[in-house]
């Protein structure tokens, strides 16, 4: 359960964050809709502390949570995040890039000789096998393909063992058939692991078929919070002003939506 | 502007001189080159009279002395095993300090230029100078040669070093940074590899750099097969000069070749 409280930021004068306010439960796949520019990325660089908030609070299972200050120890982290451009070290083994999500608090020195502890690397290939790539765990990453990479990033994330997973916009390089691969990998491991997920997206589609709940950003505030089933094509055209898509109202169904859960693994068994 | 059905298709020049500023500094420039060319005694003259005495010195060269390098495996061998670990030293010396010399890692700016400025000093002074300073220090041999590389070695290694770290992907060192990894380890498995290919390049040029300049050393007495070529000269023995030029040459050219492909197997 992670809680956002107030959470202000501002770059160079400009407001990006303006107080957001978000809850998001164990377990539970949030997905965070707006437009370029809506403080998408700001809002979860700001929880994991990629960036630095102004005012607000997280609250991380109802203890308050500092990414960063003066003389932390390093430590493993309770939130773990996927990128948009999966920020795999190309050059290293698969493995090795899952064991990053392990990495924090280990001996350097061992490390400096390549050794790491049995249990850590067992659980960096149980994550692999989550993400069903333990057979690539010795390549390269980058022999692997786009969409096996952000596998990997995901993979990564899960070996931290975090309360949160927050992604940005996890599939925006990827087609559409290995985006909805990815994205029910994710949201498959939300379910079964209970972690609480936030995921940037900018497809109307897939927030509709893979969240739960969807939150409409736009001008760095919170002006939707619900079920896909309430995102009428009015509410889009709030989150995304200007927008001139006939094809919208397709895609968001007048009353009922899909099963949520079904999809994702549809998509899996199609993979 | 159109001359007999070519265009002159050239951007007008930008800033308020327009034509008449790039006229100036062109005027400028060429009076700039001129001063230089008087400094530095620039006469055709003097070339042509030279050609003569440059025939006679080739002359006496000819044939080289084959049987002399029968005495220069020794000393060759020397260059080369100085180069080896002159470059070995210089990376050894210049790894601690590229970290703090790339901006992107550096954890201070005053720390970043103050890096930058010792390693400016370090390939500043010349191989020559700096092994002139280490024969009187530690001694004639081809020890102070070996001090002489590393230190002008690392002042370049730890430059192309940091630069190559200021090259990398910043995206891989978030992913280290969001799992609450420490500095050494994202250095380790973050940067490394990421900068591991330039790195071994760079190494391999700076010892293609040692042999060259291993080859000269000895004239100052820093070991190798320079010793050989100057005392040569000053013998007046110009075939043995013949002989020691064309092994300094071979040594040159097989290094270039080999480590320009293993450059290109890194690649």
């Amino acid at each position: 359960m992670i809680t956002i409280q107030g959470l202000s930021k501002s770059y160079a004068g400009r407001s990006v964050l303006k107080g957001v306010d978000l809850s998001v439960r164990a377990g539970e796949f949030l997905v965070v809709l707006g437009p370029s520019g809506a403080g998408k990325s700001t809002l979860l660089r700001c929880v994991n502390g990629l960036a630095q908030p102004d005012s607000g609070r997280i609250l991380i299972d109802g203890v308050e949570y500092r990414s960063s200050g003066a003389g932390r120890r390093e430590q493993r982290r309770p939130v773990a995040m996927i990128f948009q451009h999966h920020n795999l070290v190309r050059r290293l083994t698969v493995l090795k890039n899952v064991l990053v999500g392990r990495m924090a608090g280990l001996s350097s020195l061992l490390a400096l000789l390549q050794l790491f502890p049995s249990r850590d690397v067992q659980t960096a290939l149980a994550c692999l096998e989550r993400v069903e790539l333990s057979h690539k765990a010795m390549a390269r990453a980058d022999q692997l393909s786009g969409g096996e990479q952000q596998r990997v990033g995901i993979a990564r994330a899960l070996a931290q063992d975090p309360a949160v997973i927050l992604a940005d916009e996890p599939v925006a390089s990827l087609d559409p058939k290995t985006s909805r691969v990815v994205l029910g990998y994710l949201k498959r491991i939300c379910k079964e692991t209970n972690i609480a997920v936030i995921c940037n997206l900018h497809q109307v589609d897939y927030a509709v078929e893979f969240g739960e709940r969807i939150v409409g950003l736009q001008g760095g505030a919170v002006i939707f919070d619900g079920v896909p089933a309430e995102l009428t094509s009015d509410v889009v055209h709030r989150i995304y002003p200007g927008l001139e898509d006939p094809g919208i109202g397709r895609i968001l169904a007048p009353s009922a939506t899909p099963e949520p859960l079904a999809a994702p693994h549809a998509a899996i068994a199609a993979a | 502007m159109s001359i007999a059905g070519f265009e002159l298709v050239v951007r007008p020049p930008r800033g308020r001189f327009g034509w008449w500023g790039i006229g100036g500094a062109t005027l400028i420039a060429a009076a700039a080159l001129w001063w230089t060319a008087v400094g530095a005694q620039i006469n055709g003259q003097n070339l042509l009279n030279g050609v003569p005495y440059m025939a006679d010195f080739l002359s006496r060269m000819v044939p080289p002395n084959w049987a002399f390098a029968e005495k220069l495996v020794k000393p060759a061998v020397e260059s080369l095993q100085v180069a080896v670990w002159g470059t070995i030293f210089g990376v050894i010396l210049a790894l601690p300090v590229c970290v703090f010399a790339a901006r992107n890692l550096s954890p201070h700016p005053a720390v970043y230029h103050f890096t930058r400025q010792v390693l400016n000093v370090m390939r500043g002074i010349n191989e020559i100078i700096l092994a002139l300073i280490f024969v009187a220090a530690i001694g004639l041999g081809p020890f102070a040669g070996v001090l002489a590389l590393a230190i002008h070695g690392a002042g370049m290694l730890g430059k192309f070093f940091a630069e190559a770290i200021e090259d990398i992907d910043d995206g891989p060192l978030e992913a280290f940074q969001s799992a609450g990894v420490g500095r050494f380890k994202t250095i380790l498995f973050g940067v490394l590899p990421q900068v591991m290919p330039a790195w071994l390049g760079t190494i391999f040029y700076r010892l293609e750099t040692n042999v060259r300049q291993s080859t000269i050393l000895g004239m100052v007495g820093a070991g190798g097969i320079g010793f050989e070529l100057v005392s040569s000269m000053k013998l007046f023995q110009y075939q043995d000069t013949a002989m020691c030029i064309l092994v300094i040459l071979a040594m040159v050219l097989i290094t270039d070749l080999v480590s320009s492909r293993v450059r290109a197997y890194i690649r």
